[in-house]
Protein backbone atom coordinates (compact mmCIF):
# COMPACT_ATOMS: atom_id res chain seq x y z
CA UNK A 1 0.00 0.00 0.00
CA UNK A 2 2.93 2.28 0.74
CA UNK A 3 4.16 1.68 -2.79
CA UNK A 4 0.84 2.89 -4.13
CA UNK A 5 1.06 5.94 -1.85
CA UNK A 6 4.48 6.80 -3.24
CA UNK A 7 3.11 6.47 -6.75
CA UNK A 8 0.30 8.88 -5.90
CA UNK A 9 2.83 11.35 -4.47
CA UNK A 10 4.76 11.11 -7.74
CA UNK A 11 1.63 11.84 -9.79
CA UNK A 12 0.83 14.82 -7.58
CA UNK A 13 4.44 16.01 -7.97
CA UNK A 14 4.17 15.72 -11.77
CA UNK A 15 0.98 17.77 -11.78
CA UNK A 16 2.69 20.34 -9.54
CA UNK A 17 5.60 20.57 -12.01
CA UNK A 18 3.09 21.03 -14.82
CA UNK A 19 1.37 23.81 -12.86
CA UNK A 20 4.77 25.41 -12.20
CA UNK A 21 5.71 25.30 -15.89
CA UNK A 22 2.34 26.81 -16.71
CA UNK A 23 3.03 29.71 -14.34
CA UNK A 24 6.43 30.32 -15.93
CA UNK A 25 5.34 29.87 -19.53
CA UNK A 26 1.94 31.54 -19.39
CA UNK A 27 -1.50 30.60 -20.63
CA UNK A 28 -0.81 30.89 -24.36
CA UNK A 29 2.05 28.39 -24.21
CA UNK A 30 0.95 25.77 -21.75
CA UNK A 31 -2.52 25.50 -20.28
CA UNK A 32 -2.81 24.72 -16.59
CA UNK A 33 -3.87 21.24 -15.41
CA UNK A 34 -7.27 22.56 -14.33
CA UNK A 35 -7.96 24.28 -17.66
CA UNK A 36 -6.86 21.18 -19.54
CA UNK A 37 -9.23 19.03 -17.53
CA UNK A 38 -12.05 21.52 -18.13
CA UNK A 39 -11.35 21.43 -21.87
CA UNK A 40 -11.24 17.66 -21.85
CA UNK A 41 -14.63 17.49 -20.10
CA UNK A 42 -16.03 19.99 -22.60
CA UNK A 43 -14.63 17.98 -25.50
CA UNK A 44 -16.05 14.77 -24.13
CA UNK A 45 -19.52 16.28 -24.25
CA UNK A 46 -19.26 16.87 -27.98
CA UNK A 47 -20.23 14.21 -30.48
CA UNK A 48 -17.33 15.12 -32.75
CA UNK A 49 -14.76 14.07 -30.16
CA UNK A 50 -16.27 10.63 -29.81
CA UNK A 51 -16.56 10.26 -33.58
CA UNK A 52 -12.83 10.99 -33.86
CA UNK A 53 -12.02 8.72 -30.94
CA UNK A 54 -14.06 5.93 -32.50
CA UNK A 55 -12.23 6.36 -35.79
CA UNK A 56 -8.85 6.13 -34.07
CA UNK A 57 -10.02 3.28 -31.85
CA UNK A 58 -11.21 1.26 -34.81
CA UNK A 59 -7.96 1.73 -36.73
CA UNK A 60 -5.98 0.92 -33.60
CA UNK A 61 -7.98 -2.23 -32.78
CA UNK A 62 -7.47 -3.58 -36.30
CA UNK A 63 -3.76 -2.70 -36.30
CA UNK A 64 -3.28 -4.32 -32.91
CA UNK A 65 -5.11 -7.50 -33.97
CA UNK A 66 -2.92 -7.79 -37.08
CA UNK A 67 0.21 -7.12 -35.02
CA UNK A 68 -0.57 -9.73 -32.39
CA UNK A 69 -1.81 -12.53 -34.66
CA UNK A 70 0.76 -11.87 -37.36
CA UNK A 71 3.60 -11.27 -34.92
CA UNK A 72 3.04 -14.42 -32.88
CA UNK A 73 2.60 -16.43 -36.10
CA UNK A 74 5.73 -15.09 -37.77
CA UNK A 75 7.74 -15.32 -34.56
CA UNK A 76 6.73 -18.95 -34.00
CA UNK A 77 7.51 -19.95 -37.57
CA UNK A 78 10.93 -18.29 -37.57
CA UNK A 79 11.82 -19.34 -34.03
CA UNK A 80 11.16 -23.06 -34.44
CA UNK A 81 14.22 -23.46 -36.62
CA UNK A 82 17.55 -22.25 -35.24
CA UNK A 83 18.95 -21.21 -38.62
CA UNK A 84 15.89 -19.26 -39.71
CA UNK A 85 15.87 -17.55 -36.32
CA UNK A 86 19.51 -16.53 -36.47
CA UNK A 87 19.16 -15.39 -40.06
CA UNK A 88 16.09 -13.24 -39.50
CA UNK A 89 16.93 -11.71 -36.12
CA UNK A 90 19.25 -8.92 -37.38
CA UNK A 91 16.84 -8.21 -40.23
CA UNK A 92 13.96 -7.82 -37.78
CA UNK A 93 16.04 -5.65 -35.44
CA UNK A 94 17.02 -3.39 -38.34
CA UNK A 95 13.38 -3.09 -39.39
CA UNK A 96 12.46 -2.32 -35.78
CA UNK A 97 14.95 0.54 -35.45
CA UNK A 98 14.07 2.01 -38.83
CA UNK A 99 12.22 5.35 -38.65
CA UNK A 100 9.09 3.95 -40.23
CA UNK A 101 7.61 7.40 -40.71
CA UNK A 102 9.77 7.77 -43.77
CA UNK A 103 7.90 4.85 -45.28
CA UNK A 104 4.47 6.38 -44.65
CA UNK A 105 4.25 7.96 -48.12
CA UNK A 106 4.80 4.47 -49.54
CA UNK A 107 1.95 3.14 -47.40
CA UNK A 108 -0.25 6.01 -48.56
CA UNK A 109 0.58 5.30 -52.20
CA UNK A 110 -0.22 1.60 -51.71
CA UNK A 111 -3.42 1.91 -49.67
CA UNK A 112 -4.65 5.38 -50.51
CA UNK A 113 -5.80 7.93 -47.95
CA UNK A 114 -8.10 6.49 -45.34
CA UNK A 115 -8.61 3.75 -42.83
CA UNK A 116 -6.57 1.00 -44.49
CA UNK A 117 -3.42 3.14 -44.67
CA UNK A 118 -3.68 3.95 -40.97
CA UNK A 119 -4.21 0.31 -40.06
CA UNK A 120 -1.29 -0.78 -42.22
CA UNK A 121 0.95 1.86 -40.70
CA UNK A 122 -0.04 0.93 -37.14
CA UNK A 123 0.51 -2.76 -37.87
CA UNK A 124 3.93 -1.96 -39.37
CA UNK A 125 4.94 -0.51 -36.02
CA UNK A 126 3.45 -3.22 -33.84
CA UNK A 127 4.10 -6.41 -35.81
CA UNK A 128 7.89 -6.46 -35.59
CA UNK A 129 8.38 -6.23 -31.80
CA UNK A 130 5.77 -8.95 -31.22
CA UNK A 131 7.45 -11.20 -33.79
CA UNK A 132 10.89 -10.47 -32.36
CA UNK A 133 9.91 -11.24 -28.76
CA UNK A 134 8.03 -14.41 -29.70
CA UNK A 135 10.86 -15.64 -31.87
CA UNK A 136 13.53 -15.06 -29.23
CA UNK A 137 11.41 -16.74 -26.57
CA UNK A 138 10.85 -19.82 -28.70
CA UNK A 139 14.52 -20.00 -29.63
CA UNK A 140 15.53 -19.84 -25.98
CA UNK A 141 13.04 -22.45 -24.86
CA UNK A 142 14.78 -24.80 -22.44
CA UNK A 143 15.77 -27.93 -24.40
CA UNK A 144 14.71 -30.08 -21.46
CA UNK A 145 11.07 -29.07 -22.04
CA UNK A 146 11.15 -30.41 -25.56
CA UNK A 147 12.97 -33.55 -24.47
CA UNK A 148 10.32 -34.14 -21.83
CA UNK A 149 7.67 -33.69 -24.47
CA UNK A 150 9.39 -36.28 -26.62
CA UNK A 151 9.65 -38.67 -23.70
CA UNK A 152 5.91 -38.30 -23.17
CA UNK A 153 5.33 -38.80 -26.90
CA UNK A 154 3.27 -35.66 -27.35
CA UNK A 155 2.11 -34.76 -30.82
CA UNK A 156 3.43 -31.48 -32.26
CA UNK A 157 0.03 -29.88 -31.68
CA UNK A 158 0.13 -30.90 -28.04
CA UNK A 159 3.70 -29.62 -27.75
CA UNK A 160 2.63 -26.22 -29.06
CA UNK A 161 -0.48 -25.99 -26.88
CA UNK A 162 0.75 -27.48 -23.61
CA UNK A 163 4.47 -26.71 -23.59
CA UNK A 164 5.75 -24.11 -26.06
CA UNK A 165 2.94 -21.58 -25.71
CA UNK A 166 2.74 -21.52 -21.89
CA UNK A 167 6.54 -21.38 -21.70
CA UNK A 168 6.85 -18.33 -23.95
CA UNK A 169 3.74 -16.54 -22.69
CA UNK A 170 5.61 -14.04 -20.45
CA UNK A 171 7.82 -12.91 -23.34
CA UNK A 172 4.88 -12.77 -25.70
CA UNK A 173 3.09 -10.57 -23.17
CA UNK A 174 6.11 -8.24 -23.02
CA UNK A 175 6.09 -8.10 -26.82
CA UNK A 176 2.35 -7.47 -26.81
CA UNK A 177 2.78 -4.51 -24.45
CA UNK A 178 5.35 -2.98 -26.77
CA UNK A 179 3.23 -3.83 -29.80
CA UNK A 180 0.24 -2.18 -28.15
CA UNK A 181 2.03 1.14 -27.61
CA UNK A 182 3.76 1.16 -30.96
CA UNK A 183 0.68 0.41 -33.02
CA UNK A 184 -1.15 3.20 -31.17
CA UNK A 185 1.75 5.53 -31.96
CA UNK A 186 1.73 4.38 -35.59
CA UNK A 187 -1.97 5.04 -36.02
CA UNK A 188 -1.69 8.48 -34.39
CA UNK A 189 1.32 9.56 -36.45
CA UNK A 190 -0.50 8.35 -39.54
CA UNK A 191 -3.47 10.51 -38.61
CA UNK A 192 -1.31 13.51 -37.85
CA UNK A 193 0.36 13.40 -41.22
CA UNK A 194 -2.50 12.61 -43.56
CA UNK A 195 -6.06 12.14 -42.41
CA UNK A 196 -9.31 14.00 -42.07
CA UNK A 197 -10.60 12.10 -39.04
CA UNK A 198 -9.32 10.72 -35.78
CA UNK A 199 -7.62 12.02 -32.66
CA UNK A 200 -4.29 12.52 -34.45
CA UNK A 201 -6.06 14.75 -36.96
CA UNK A 202 -7.70 16.65 -34.10
CA UNK A 203 -4.29 17.36 -32.60
CA UNK A 204 -2.81 18.37 -35.93
CA UNK A 205 -5.78 20.64 -36.58
CA UNK A 206 -5.47 22.23 -33.13
CA UNK A 207 -1.76 22.71 -33.78
CA UNK A 208 -2.60 24.70 -36.90
CA UNK A 209 -5.05 26.83 -34.91
CA UNK A 210 -2.65 27.29 -31.99
CA UNK A 211 -5.28 25.74 -29.71
CA UNK A 212 -3.01 24.46 -26.93
CA UNK A 213 -5.85 23.51 -24.58
CA UNK A 214 -7.24 21.00 -27.08
CA UNK A 215 -3.81 19.54 -27.82
CA UNK A 216 -3.11 19.07 -24.12
CA UNK A 217 -6.59 17.67 -23.47
CA UNK A 218 -6.32 15.06 -26.24
CA UNK A 219 -2.71 14.22 -25.30
CA UNK A 220 -3.71 13.69 -21.67
CA UNK A 221 -6.72 11.60 -22.71
CA UNK A 222 -4.48 9.37 -24.85
CA UNK A 223 -1.79 9.11 -22.17
CA UNK A 224 -4.29 8.09 -19.49
CA UNK A 225 -5.84 5.54 -21.84
CA UNK A 226 -2.43 4.13 -22.78
CA UNK A 227 -1.14 3.95 -19.21
CA UNK A 228 -4.36 2.36 -17.97
CA UNK A 229 -4.31 -0.27 -20.73
CA UNK A 230 -0.65 -0.91 -20.05
CA UNK A 231 -1.25 -1.29 -16.32
CA UNK A 232 -3.99 -3.81 -17.10
CA UNK A 233 -1.61 -5.78 -19.33
CA UNK A 234 1.01 -5.68 -16.55
CA UNK A 235 -1.52 -7.08 -14.07
CA UNK A 236 -2.38 -9.89 -16.48
CA UNK A 237 1.34 -10.44 -17.02
CA UNK A 238 1.98 -10.78 -13.28
CA UNK A 239 -0.95 -13.19 -12.93
CA UNK A 240 0.61 -15.66 -15.37
CA UNK A 241 2.04 -18.54 -13.33
CA UNK A 242 5.67 -19.24 -14.11
CA UNK B 1 31.18 -14.37 -42.99
CA UNK B 2 29.12 -17.13 -41.38
CA UNK B 3 26.74 -19.33 -43.30
CA UNK B 4 23.83 -17.51 -41.70
CA UNK B 5 25.29 -14.21 -42.85
CA UNK B 6 25.34 -15.44 -46.42
CA UNK B 7 21.74 -16.66 -46.22
CA UNK B 8 20.72 -13.27 -44.84
CA UNK B 9 22.49 -11.49 -47.66
CA UNK B 10 20.83 -13.78 -50.18
CA UNK B 11 17.38 -13.08 -48.73
CA UNK B 12 17.88 -9.31 -48.81
CA UNK B 13 19.23 -9.52 -52.37
CA UNK B 14 16.28 -11.69 -53.40
CA UNK B 15 13.76 -9.23 -51.97
CA UNK B 16 15.44 -6.32 -53.79
CA UNK B 17 15.57 -8.31 -57.03
CA UNK B 18 11.88 -9.22 -56.65
CA UNK B 19 10.92 -5.56 -56.13
CA UNK B 20 13.02 -4.59 -59.13
CA UNK B 21 11.32 -7.24 -61.29
CA UNK B 22 7.81 -6.32 -60.12
CA UNK B 23 8.43 -2.65 -60.85
CA UNK B 24 10.12 -3.22 -64.20
CA UNK B 25 7.33 -5.48 -65.46
CA UNK B 26 4.75 -2.90 -64.41
CA UNK B 27 2.98 -5.10 -61.85
CA UNK B 28 3.67 -2.33 -59.35
CA UNK B 29 2.92 0.97 -60.97
CA UNK B 30 5.59 3.67 -61.13
CA UNK B 31 3.37 6.09 -59.22
CA UNK B 32 3.44 3.68 -56.26
CA UNK B 33 7.00 2.42 -56.11
CA UNK B 34 10.15 3.06 -58.09
CA UNK B 35 12.50 0.19 -58.94
CA UNK B 36 15.32 0.00 -56.33
CA UNK B 37 17.95 0.68 -59.00
CA UNK B 38 16.31 4.02 -59.79
CA UNK B 39 16.25 4.86 -56.07
CA UNK B 40 20.01 4.37 -55.98
CA UNK B 41 20.44 6.58 -59.05
CA UNK B 42 18.21 9.22 -57.48
CA UNK B 43 20.10 9.11 -54.18
CA UNK B 44 23.40 9.41 -56.03
CA UNK B 45 22.02 12.40 -57.91
CA UNK B 46 20.81 14.04 -54.67
CA UNK B 47 24.19 13.58 -53.03
CA UNK B 48 26.07 14.86 -56.08
CA UNK B 49 24.00 17.96 -56.70
CA UNK B 50 24.19 18.69 -52.99
CA UNK B 51 21.13 20.93 -52.71
CA UNK B 52 19.84 18.82 -49.81
CA UNK B 53 23.17 18.65 -48.02
CA UNK B 54 22.09 21.16 -45.39
CA UNK B 55 18.91 19.14 -44.69
CA UNK B 56 20.88 15.94 -44.32
CA UNK B 57 23.44 17.56 -42.05
CA UNK B 58 20.72 19.20 -39.94
CA UNK B 59 19.06 15.84 -39.34
CA UNK B 60 22.30 14.04 -38.50
CA UNK B 61 23.36 16.82 -36.15
CA UNK B 62 19.99 16.76 -34.36
CA UNK B 63 20.09 12.98 -34.01
CA UNK B 64 23.60 13.04 -32.54
CA UNK B 65 22.79 15.91 -30.21
CA UNK B 66 19.65 14.32 -28.88
CA UNK B 67 21.32 10.92 -28.47
CA UNK B 68 24.12 12.61 -26.54
CA UNK B 69 21.78 14.60 -24.30
CA UNK B 70 19.52 11.60 -23.69
CA UNK B 71 22.46 9.31 -22.90
CA UNK B 72 24.07 11.61 -20.33
CA UNK B 73 20.85 12.90 -18.81
CA UNK B 74 19.36 9.40 -18.78
CA UNK B 75 22.46 8.02 -17.07
CA UNK B 76 22.43 10.79 -14.46
CA UNK B 77 18.71 10.35 -13.76
CA UNK B 78 19.10 6.57 -13.67
CA UNK B 79 21.92 6.84 -11.13
CA UNK B 80 19.84 9.16 -8.93
CA UNK B 81 16.76 6.93 -9.14
CA UNK B 82 18.91 3.92 -8.32
CA UNK B 83 20.31 5.64 -5.26
CA UNK B 84 16.88 6.45 -3.79
CA UNK B 85 14.90 3.20 -3.45
CA UNK B 86 11.68 4.91 -2.47
CA UNK B 87 11.73 7.14 -5.54
CA UNK B 88 12.48 4.08 -7.57
CA UNK B 89 9.48 2.14 -6.28
CA UNK B 90 7.25 5.08 -7.09
CA UNK B 91 8.68 5.74 -10.53
CA UNK B 92 9.01 2.17 -11.77
CA UNK B 93 5.37 1.64 -12.82
CA UNK B 94 5.65 4.90 -14.74
CA UNK B 95 8.85 3.76 -16.48
CA UNK B 96 7.27 0.43 -17.35
CA UNK B 97 4.37 2.10 -19.13
CA UNK B 98 6.25 5.11 -20.45
CA UNK B 99 6.44 3.83 -23.99
CA UNK B 100 2.70 3.46 -24.00
CA UNK B 101 2.41 7.25 -23.96
CA UNK B 102 2.30 8.60 -27.49
CA UNK B 103 5.10 11.12 -26.88
CA UNK B 104 4.58 12.75 -30.25
CA UNK B 105 1.33 14.19 -29.04
CA UNK B 106 3.42 16.62 -27.02
CA UNK B 107 5.40 17.80 -30.05
CA UNK B 108 2.97 20.67 -30.72
CA UNK B 109 3.55 21.93 -27.16
CA UNK B 110 7.29 21.98 -27.74
CA UNK B 111 6.74 23.83 -30.99
CA UNK B 112 4.83 26.50 -29.12
CA UNK B 113 7.51 26.68 -26.41
CA UNK B 114 10.61 26.55 -28.61
CA UNK B 115 9.22 27.56 -31.99
CA UNK B 116 9.58 25.53 -35.19
CA UNK B 117 13.23 24.58 -35.19
CA UNK B 118 15.95 22.33 -33.94
CA UNK B 119 15.21 22.80 -30.22
CA UNK B 120 11.66 21.46 -30.35
CA UNK B 121 12.81 18.50 -32.43
CA UNK B 122 15.70 17.66 -30.12
CA UNK B 123 13.41 18.01 -27.09
CA UNK B 124 10.90 15.50 -28.46
CA UNK B 125 13.67 13.09 -29.51
CA UNK B 126 15.23 13.28 -26.04
CA UNK B 127 11.81 12.69 -24.47
CA UNK B 128 11.39 9.62 -26.65
CA UNK B 129 14.82 8.14 -26.02
CA UNK B 130 15.74 9.09 -22.46
CA UNK B 131 13.71 6.40 -20.73
CA UNK B 132 15.58 3.65 -22.59
CA UNK B 133 18.78 5.00 -21.07
CA UNK B 134 17.27 5.34 -17.58
CA UNK B 135 16.06 1.74 -17.69
CA UNK B 136 19.41 0.51 -19.00
CA UNK B 137 21.25 2.37 -16.21
CA UNK B 138 18.98 0.86 -13.57
CA UNK B 139 19.52 -2.65 -14.98
CA UNK B 140 23.26 -2.10 -15.25
CA UNK B 141 23.62 -0.90 -11.67
CA UNK B 142 21.39 -3.73 -10.43
CA UNK B 143 23.47 -6.38 -12.14
CA UNK B 144 26.82 -5.44 -10.62
CA UNK B 145 27.94 -8.66 -8.90
CA UNK B 146 27.96 -8.20 -5.10
CA UNK B 147 31.45 -9.70 -4.97
CA UNK B 148 32.83 -6.67 -6.83
CA UNK B 149 31.34 -4.34 -4.23
CA UNK B 150 32.79 -6.48 -1.46
CA UNK B 151 36.20 -6.43 -3.11
CA UNK B 152 36.02 -2.65 -3.32
CA UNK B 153 35.24 -2.58 0.39
CA UNK B 154 38.21 -4.83 1.11
CA UNK B 155 40.43 -2.38 -0.77
CA UNK B 156 38.87 0.48 1.24
CA UNK B 157 37.96 2.43 -1.89
CA UNK B 158 36.22 5.75 -1.49
CA UNK B 159 32.69 5.86 -3.01
CA UNK B 160 33.92 8.04 -5.86
CA UNK B 161 36.81 5.75 -6.63
CA UNK B 162 34.53 2.72 -6.44
CA UNK B 163 32.07 4.34 -8.84
CA UNK B 164 34.77 5.02 -11.44
CA UNK B 165 36.88 1.89 -11.05
CA UNK B 166 34.30 -0.78 -10.22
CA UNK B 167 30.69 0.23 -10.84
CA UNK B 168 31.12 1.96 -14.18
CA UNK B 169 33.16 -0.76 -15.92
CA UNK B 170 30.90 -3.47 -14.49
CA UNK B 171 27.75 -1.76 -15.74
CA UNK B 172 29.29 -0.66 -19.05
CA UNK B 173 27.77 -3.37 -21.27
CA UNK B 174 24.25 -2.53 -20.07
CA UNK B 175 24.93 1.18 -20.40
CA UNK B 176 26.06 0.66 -23.98
CA UNK B 177 22.83 -1.16 -24.79
CA UNK B 178 21.09 1.96 -23.49
CA UNK B 179 23.19 4.22 -25.70
CA UNK B 180 22.38 2.04 -28.70
CA UNK B 181 18.64 2.29 -28.04
CA UNK B 182 18.98 6.03 -27.42
CA UNK B 183 20.48 6.45 -30.86
CA UNK B 184 17.78 4.38 -32.57
CA UNK B 185 14.97 6.23 -30.79
CA UNK B 186 16.58 9.62 -31.44
CA UNK B 187 16.71 8.86 -35.14
CA UNK B 188 13.04 7.89 -35.10
CA UNK B 189 12.10 10.94 -33.02
CA UNK B 190 13.99 13.46 -35.12
CA UNK B 191 12.81 12.19 -38.48
CA UNK B 192 9.20 11.75 -37.37
CA UNK B 193 9.10 15.30 -35.95
CA UNK B 194 10.59 16.74 -39.11
CA UNK B 195 8.04 14.79 -41.06
CA UNK B 196 5.03 16.16 -39.20
CA UNK B 197 6.02 19.78 -38.83
CA UNK B 198 9.34 21.37 -39.54
CA UNK B 199 11.16 23.57 -42.01
CA UNK B 200 14.34 21.59 -42.47
CA UNK B 201 15.80 18.09 -42.35
CA UNK B 202 15.48 14.82 -44.19
CA UNK B 203 12.02 14.09 -42.79
CA UNK B 204 10.80 17.48 -44.00
CA UNK B 205 12.39 16.94 -47.42
CA UNK B 206 10.60 13.59 -47.77
CA UNK B 207 7.23 15.06 -46.76
CA UNK B 208 7.82 17.98 -49.13
CA UNK B 209 8.67 15.66 -52.00
CA UNK B 210 5.59 13.55 -51.23
CA UNK B 211 3.32 16.58 -51.29
CA UNK B 212 4.80 17.64 -54.63
CA UNK B 213 4.52 14.18 -56.23
CA UNK B 214 8.30 14.15 -56.57
CA UNK B 215 8.64 10.38 -56.23
CA UNK B 216 12.18 10.35 -57.54
CA UNK B 217 13.49 12.50 -54.75
CA UNK B 218 11.21 10.94 -52.11
CA UNK B 219 12.45 7.41 -52.75
CA UNK B 220 16.06 8.53 -52.99
CA UNK B 221 15.81 10.10 -49.54
CA UNK B 222 13.95 7.11 -48.12
CA UNK B 223 16.81 4.92 -49.28
CA UNK B 224 19.25 7.28 -47.57
CA UNK B 225 17.36 7.02 -44.26
CA UNK B 226 17.22 3.23 -44.52
CA UNK B 227 20.95 3.01 -45.28
CA UNK B 228 21.90 5.34 -42.40
CA UNK B 229 19.61 3.56 -39.92
CA UNK B 230 20.73 0.06 -40.86
CA UNK B 231 24.43 0.98 -40.99
CA UNK B 232 24.39 2.78 -37.62
CA UNK B 233 22.35 0.01 -36.05
CA UNK B 234 24.60 -2.75 -37.36
CA UNK B 235 27.74 -0.97 -36.15
CA UNK B 236 26.35 -0.29 -32.67
CA UNK B 237 24.98 -3.83 -32.49
CA UNK B 238 28.40 -5.30 -33.28
CA UNK B 239 29.99 -3.36 -30.39
CA UNK B 240 27.06 -4.31 -28.17
CA UNK B 241 27.52 -8.01 -28.91
CA UNK B 242 31.21 -7.86 -28.04
CA UNK B 243 30.48 -6.15 -24.74
CA UNK B 244 27.72 -8.66 -23.95
CA UNK B 245 30.12 -11.49 -24.70
CA UNK B 246 32.50 -9.98 -22.16
CA UNK B 247 29.76 -10.30 -19.55
CA UNK B 248 29.45 -14.02 -20.09
CA UNK B 249 33.14 -14.65 -19.60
Amino acid sequence: MRKFGDFLILIVALIAVWQGLHMIAGDTTLTSPADTLARLVALMRTQQFWANAAETGQAFALALAISLVGGVGIGTLLGLNRTSGNVSEPILISLYSLPKVTLYPLVLLCFGLGMSAKVAFGAMHGLIPVALFTMKAIMHLKPVYLRTARAMRLSSGQVAATIALPAVLPEVMAGARLGFSLSLLGVLIGEMFASKRGLGFMINNAMGLGDIATIMAVAVFLSVFAIAANALLLVIDRAIPR
Amino acid sequence: MTREGWIRLAIVAAVIALLEALCRTGLIHRTVLLPPSEMVVSLWHILQVGELDSDILTTLRNVLLSALVASFLGFALGAVIHAVPRLRHAIEPLLASYYAIPTFMFYPIFIVVFGVGAQAIIAIAVLLSIVAMITATLTGLDRIPPVLRKTAKVFRMSPAKRAVMVDLPAAAPYLFTGVKLTFAYSLIGVIASEFILSGAGIGYAIAYAYNNFNNQRMYGLMLLVIIVAVAANTALDAVDRRLQARLRR
